[in-house]
């Protein structure tokens, strides 16, 4: 059975409302929601990074005397909550995939437009309930894992809201998610085959199937997680006769994907930026397709090392050990075919290729010390220290988050038709660079000394170790300056970019910038050899 | 097929490809059904974990009658039944028979519905009682959810599937059909349900 699309249908989406004013409309372009999605997700940023530096400097003392402790605690729960489920989950996925997909597969606009844009709606409000919670008797104090019972003898009305907001966002990331799956199985353009597809689209099918079969588990344990603050059943109460350990075992099926969902679109990302600035193709495409399939099903067997304090049975801490040290395999290959890309070629050094490097650099520290938590031995000395805080900022921040700025510096041209400033780009890299690392490293050695996470207090003898970690949060507090006034500028009087500034060649480049409405004046082009880099130099030649 | 610089035909024929293609509403369902499923594969997990390792207190009443259930399990196969012949007819074009066979799925869905209240008013334990209780409800409640929308759902596309100015006719299957495969879920569900909480 076929659909044919309704001219009257098109003609009514020429009624929306034009110029900036289609961002706050229930606007059904991929192209507009793709944006939607980023600056949403980029404002909770900024809300989430000002936590982040209320926590630094609460820290930069050893007493609780910046914040009470128990607004410490409210504080660092809704950092994690946003940083995560507002900022990388939605942008990696939503902003970028809602964007590029559609190009990626030569079709005019995802699978379903109106669910995509049910799909994003739902997370502003979801947004501002979780922070208008800190004003409504104190916001969730249990971390964003909300592990019982501290979930659920802390005050109620925070924990509720917290609830309530993370399930109305993992139900956006299944929307998400099914609309990305449909788009690129069922509308790829006729004559493209799924292994000439560009990395992302892969990547982005391998999370949507992370996100479809995991996220539903978390919104079950949330839901049964409610019963128990409201109705005082007993499911994850030890007092009533429940089992604290099965609400980790659910919330980490779910939040261990989740690592992967927040990584693997910016392993997709990466994989799209490198070829372009190497003027190479990208080295081992096959092998790349099938590790991250291979991350996908790992992935969703891993989730118990999380729990090897937990009472864990010794033959399940040696599944899940085994497991996990696995998902290097895959990874590594991804690694070493990243480095191949960039061996040899004609590299140009601007800032989407410095973040992109700069992601390769800390991901694979994040890589290391995740391999090393993996060991039983190891991670029952370091569990809950800040060894494990610096691994996942490791992970999500010098990984994903150096990929987000990477690929605003990179489709920034595209999507608004001028360039960004360069000089203004490679500034925020290095404050970037060197405030990470700086926040980051020094906390792998507080861990392996016995700092605990998660406290406002702490021993003295860490207070100067503490200090250069706060100063490098300091230095990424500030490199978010030259960031947003390189956007404002550029968008008020930016070089024009053309349509192709890097001479690219995958599918979003061969139209105009910004694009259409409809993604192409004519046909859309098929685009066999997404990264024929090589051939085209030897053309030159 | 085609290259960048393809001939002006090519583009004829693919600008007719761009303004038709494949109905995958059916694909975004079934994403959808297992995304739903998870949620349940969840719960079940969570009752057969606390089911050997929480063992419930001295004295905790956990015992459940057969008959009503039984019941329930046959009406909802025969709705799936009946829901299957509805289809049938519309595809002949019988619109009305169509319409009745829907309402009757609907009924046997209410039936089901008013069973399980039944159940639930003479069950000896509550919701907080014991472990065992909280995910009875909790399981048998959610699944009742379920079967509460698909009632509705069946409902709504019987008022479509009318004669005169009805949305649903053999060239316009597709919201029988959805309804059709999502109550056959929720079904197949409460099969699974019906083995690991009644019979284990």
């Amino acid at each position: 059975m076929t659909i044919s699309i309704d001219p009257q249908k098109t003609n009514n989406e020429s009624l929306q409302p034009k110029g900036w004013l289609r961002y706050f409309s229930f606007s059904l372009d991929h192209k507009v929601i793709g944006i939607q999605y980023l600056v949403c997700g980029f404002l909770f940023y900024l809300i989430g990074g000002t936590l982040a530096s209320a926590i630094r400097i609460e820290l930069a003392s050893p007493m609780s005397d910046f914040m009470p402790r128990d607004v410490y605690n409210q504080v660092l729960t809704l950092h994690g909550t946003i940083m995560i489920f507002l900022w990388i989950v939605p942008v990696v996925n939503g902003a970028f995939g809602n964007y590029l997909i559609p190009f990626y597969v030569g079709a005019r606009d995802m699978a379903f437009p109106r669910l995509n844009a049910v799909a994003f709606w739902l997370i502003p409000p979801s947004g501002l309930m979780l922070v208008a919670s800190y004003f409504v008797e104190g916001a969730a104090q249990a971390g964003w894992t909300a592990y019982p019972p501290l979930s659920i003898t802390t005050p109620q009305s925070g924990q509720i809201i917290w609830i309530l907001s993370v399930l109305l966002l993992g139900g956006s990331s299944i929307f998400g998610g099914i609309n990305f799956i449909a788009t690129i199985i069922k509308l790829r353009r006729p004559g493209l085959k799924l292994m000439q597809l560009p990395m992302y689209c892969w990547a982005m099918l391998g999370t949507s199937l992370l996100v479809v079969l995991s996220t539903p588990v978390l919104a079950g344990t949330l839901i049964l997680l409610s019963f128990d603050i409201i109705a005082h059943t007993g499911f994850f109460n030890p007092v009533l006769g429940g089992n604290v350990v099965v609400y980790q075992h659910l919330f980490w099926f779910y939040s261990h994907p989740a690592v992967y969902i927040m990584v693997l679109p910016a392993f997709g990302l990466v994989s799209e930026i490198l070829p372009i600035h190497a003027r190479k193709p990208l080295f081992g495409y096959t092998t790349m397709v099938f590790s991250i399939m291979g991350i996908v099903v790992l992935g969703l067997v891993v989730w118990a090392h999380h729990m090897f304090t937990s009472g864990t049975p010794p033959w399940m801490r040696l599944f899940f050990t085994i497991a996990t040290a696995f998902i290097a395999v895959p990874t590594g290959i991804k690694f070493f075919n990243w480095v191949a890309t960039l061996w040899g070629g004609k590299i140009s050094i601007n800032s989407a290729m410095l973040f992109s490097c700069g992601f390769i650099i800390n991901f694979v520290f994040g890589g290391i010390t995740g391999v090393a938590l993996a060991q039983v031995p190891f991670d029952i000395h370091v569990h809950d220290t800040y060894f494990v805080v610096a691994h996942f900022h490791y992970i999500v921040y010098g990984g994903t988050v150096f990929i987000i700025f990477s690929s605003i510096y990179h489709w920034f041209p595209k999507a608004t038709g001028k360039m960004l400033n360069e000089k203004l780009g490679i500034l925020h890299f290095i404050i970037t660079f060197i405030g990470f690392n700086l926040c980051f490293a020094p906390q792998h050695w507080l861990g392996l000394n016995g700092m605990p996470r998660r406290v406002a207090e702490y021993d003295p003898q860490f207070q100067f170790v503490n200090q250069i970690s706060s100063l490098g949060a300091l230095l990424m507090a500030i490199s978010t300056i030259p960031f947003l006034i390189n956007v404002f500028l550029s968008l008020r009087n930016g070089k024009d970019a053309g349509d192709n500034p890097w001479n690219a060649l995958t599918p979003e480049w061969l139209t105009s910038s910004p694009p259409p409405v409809e993604n192409w004046e004519g046909e859309a082009p098929l685009v066999p050899e997404p990264y024929g880099y090589g051939k085209e130099f030897s053309e030159q030649k | 097929m085609t290259t960048l610089d393809s001939s002006k035909e090519i583009q004829k024929n693919n600008s007719e490809v761009n303004e038709t293609h494949e109905d995958f509403r059916m694909f975004g369902l079934i994403t959808f059904l297992i995304a739903d499923g998870m949620t349940f594969a969840g719960f079940f997990a969570a009752y057969l974990t606390y089911k050997a390792v929480n063992p419930l207190p001295d004295g905790a009443i956990y015992e459940l009658e057969l008959p009503i259930p039984t019941l329930n399990t046959i009406l909802l196969l025969v709705s799936s039944a009946t829901f299957h012949k509805a289809g049938k007819a519309l595809l002949k074009d019988k619109n009305s028979d169509s319409q009745k066979w829907l309402f009757f799925t609907a009924f046997l869905g209410i039936i089901f519905l008013i069973c399980q209240l039944f159940e639930y008013f003479h069950l000896p334990f509550g919701l907080t009682d014991n472990l065992f209780a909280s995910t009875f409800y909790a399981l048998t409640g959610f699944h009742g959810l379920h079967v509460t929308l698909g009632t509705l759902m069946i409902l709504i596309i019987g008022w479509q599937s009318r004669i005169n100015g009805g949305r649903l006719n053999s060239q316009n299957m597709f919201p029988l059909e959805a309804v059709e495969l999502y109550w056959h879920f929720v079904d197949g569900i409460w099969v699974i349900l019906f083995i690991i909480l009644y019979l284990l």
